[in-house]
């Protein structure tokens, strides 16, 4: 069976969730080898990636590869891409995954499929499933063309595991001088809070223009704890200073697709949208019964969200007492 | 300093989007053409830059007849000239080949930057840039919240999952912008007048030297098997708060065994 390549996804050395998803959507297509790019991989993150199914762990761990912006790990996979001339490659469909894929499908002459929701083998073609125009449409699309590069959205594919004892093959990458034109001097961290990662929590609550101020966002972060959520918020709100840039939710912000998501004063513009219309469920909290966000909930009520949040965290409190 | 700022014309943002059956293209035809919202970003930050050190701004899109709409638009926020690619080879190109002829378009004429939107609202790939970066072996510094230029360097804050990271280049660059890197202004009316005496090229795929085959919906190295709309979703159930709103969602969330 013919190689997949799974480019990993880790912050300071933790293996994310998204990547766990890319092994099991690989699984189906051939054997996962997972793709370490950048100095600080451990024997958690190995075993991590082999409780999913990784086969084979290709480390390039040389210290110059994170010192520059994605030509590094288009380059580590185009070298792979040419030494297995593997089935696929698999990419997380973050900004640097997309980007890595873009550089990638011009080296190796591919085409390539950005968020793809699920991939399957269909005979040796590989179809990627894709929700597009605000999940209004399903698409099925396959690349006709040199190796199936595809970035997968997070929160798509249900990580499942089937443990391998993977064999870590350690690679060296020359990179090319262009790869080094622009280089990374200096990182801000997001600060970083104890609820779970946006993009891949099971529930998202989120506030908008409606919740007023910074102090308003209490509500919206009390509801979220009682459901062990994610907090999110419309760029009203983030370019309002009320809550950090990195929790906004839509076109320009993160895509998200949890189990719930529970919109309190955000009217719906289709930029934020964009970003979370492919929630399973959806529950609006607005005062204007005319906001077009009401077309997207499950549930609604038209109402106070400083009087119906706050009851609703109470309620949620008693039942699980 | 020469600046080049690439923007494609998109339908409207607030138009139903459709896949037309037969060529499974976008039907771009009946909704208005638009410039790519986050393209305006690129036009204001070029402007900016410019107004700051002086140089010169060439808007470039590659589009039908009609996205000459949207290089008059770039035309009347400031910029100095455009270059429209155009050619009936073109439908249906994927960012492959779009990025072959923008970097073509690009070529020897001597830019020190380019600017990009981060994303087209009608494709939302995110790839043309790093595309366009790798063609050109220049660097890539994209994603910018923050553009910097300094002598021979451009420096950018780059937006990422984790925060942000500082990035250094020397020019040519290519930079892409998000939405949070300034407020793009409108035309006033003496610039709409003015765009109309600006000088706009018309280029066709042959005067960049490449193959009118390599391009457009044949050439295309991805395809779509099929499409079908998803079944629309049923109409939610919407109350009026009286006093109860927050105990009724409750009521809800446990139905459906949220809680
Ligand atoms: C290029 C570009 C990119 C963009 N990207 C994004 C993006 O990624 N994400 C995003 O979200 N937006 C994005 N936007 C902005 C988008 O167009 C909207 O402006 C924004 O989503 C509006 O946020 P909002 O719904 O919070 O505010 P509003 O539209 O002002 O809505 C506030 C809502 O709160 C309700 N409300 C007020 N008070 C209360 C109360 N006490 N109780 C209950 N309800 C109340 C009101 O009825 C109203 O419906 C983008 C725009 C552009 C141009
Ligand atoms: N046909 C085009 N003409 C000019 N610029 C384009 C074109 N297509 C894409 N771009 C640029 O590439 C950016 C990213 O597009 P995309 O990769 O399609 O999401 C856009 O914001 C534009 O700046």
């Amino acid at each position: 069976m013919a190689e997949v390549l799974v480019l990993v996804d880790q912050v300071d050395g933790a293996v994310k969730k998204s990547t766990t998803e890319l092994l099991t959507a690989a699984r189906g297509l051939g054997e996962p080898a997972a793709v370490w790019v950048g100095p600080g991989i451990d024997d958690a993150a190995i075993a991590t990636l082999g409780e999913y199914g990784a086969t084979k762990v290709y480390v390039a761990g040389d210290d110059e590869l994170a010192k520059h912006p994605v030509a590094p790990a288009a380059e580590v996979l185009a070298q792979l891409v040419g030494e297995v001339s593997p089935a696929a490659v698999l990419v997380p469909s973050t900004a640097d995954g997309k980007e890595t894929a873009a550089r990638l499908a011009v080296k190796v002459g591919s085409g390539i499929i950005t968020d793809a929701v699920e991939v399957a083998a269909d005979g040796d073609r590989v179809v990627a499933t894709q929700s597009v125009f605000g999940g209004s449409t399903i698409v099925h699309s396959t690349v006709t063309h040199g190796v199936p590069i595809i970035t997968v959205r997070g929160n798509a594919i249900a990580p499942e595991a089937a443990a391998a004892t993977p064999a870590r093959v350690d690679v060296t990458v020359e990179l090319s001088d262009a790869a080094k034109k622009a280089t990374i001097t200096g990182h801000t961290a997001a600060v970083k809070g104890g609820r779970p990662e946006l993009t891949e929590a099971q529930v998202v609550v989120s506030g908008g223009r409606g919740v007023g101020s910074a102090d308003g966002f209490g509500v919206i972060e009390a509801l979220a704890d009682s459901l062990g959520a994610a907090v999110g918020a419309s760029r009203a709100a983030t370019d309002a200073g009320w809550y950090p840039h990195q929790y906004q939710v839509g076109q320009t912000g993160k895509t998200v697709s949890p189990q719930l998501y529970i919109a309190n004063g955000i009217s719906g513009a289709i930029q934020h949208r964009a970003g979370m219309q492919t929630s399973k469920t959806i529950v609006v909290v607005n005062k204007d019964p005319e906001a077009p966000i009401f077309e997207l909930a499950d549930y609604g009520v038209v109402g106070d969200l400083f009087s119906v949040v706050p009851q609703l965290t109470e309620e949620i409190g008693k039942r699980s007492n | 300093m020469k600046i080049a700022v690439c923007v494609k014309q998109v339908p409207d943002t607030w138009a139903e989007k459709k896949l037309r059956e037969g060529d499974s293209l976008l039907d771009r035809e009946s909704a208005d053409g638009v410039m790519n919202e986050l393209d305006e970003y690129a036009v204001e930050e070029a402007l900016q830059l410019i107004e700051a050190q002086g140089g010169e701004v060439v808007v470039l899109s590659m589009g039908p007849e009609r996205a000459a709409e949207t290089v008059r638009k770039a035309l009347s926020m400031g910029a100095d000239a455009g270059i429209h690619v155009v050619d009936d080879s073109l439908a249906g190109s994927d960012a492959i080949a779009t990025s072959a002829v923008i970097a073509k378009a690009l070529e020897g004429k001597d830019f020190d930057l380019v600017i990009f939107g981060s994303e087209s609202t009608d494709a939302r790939m995110s790839v043309v840039p790093a595309m366009v970066a790798e063609r050109l072996g220049w660097a890539q510094v994209t994603f910018a919240q923050k553009v910097e230029v300094s002598g021979s360097d451009v420096t950018i804050e780059r937006a990422t999952e984790n925060g942000s990271d500082t990035v250094t280049a020397s020019m040519p660059a290519v930079v892409s912008v998000v939405e949070k890197i300034n407020e793009p202004r409108y035309p006033s009316f003496k610039g709409i007048m003015a765009a109309k005496k600006k000088p706009v090229e018309t280029v066709a795929v042959a005067d960049l030297g490449l193959d009118t085959a390599a391009v457009g919906t044949a050439a295309a190295w991805s395809a779509v098997n099929d499409f079908a709309a998803r079944p629309p979703k049923a109409a939610g159930t919407i109350v009026t708060d009286e006093g109860d709103g927050g105990t009724k969602v409750a009521t809800y969330l446990v139905d459906q065994k949220f809680i």
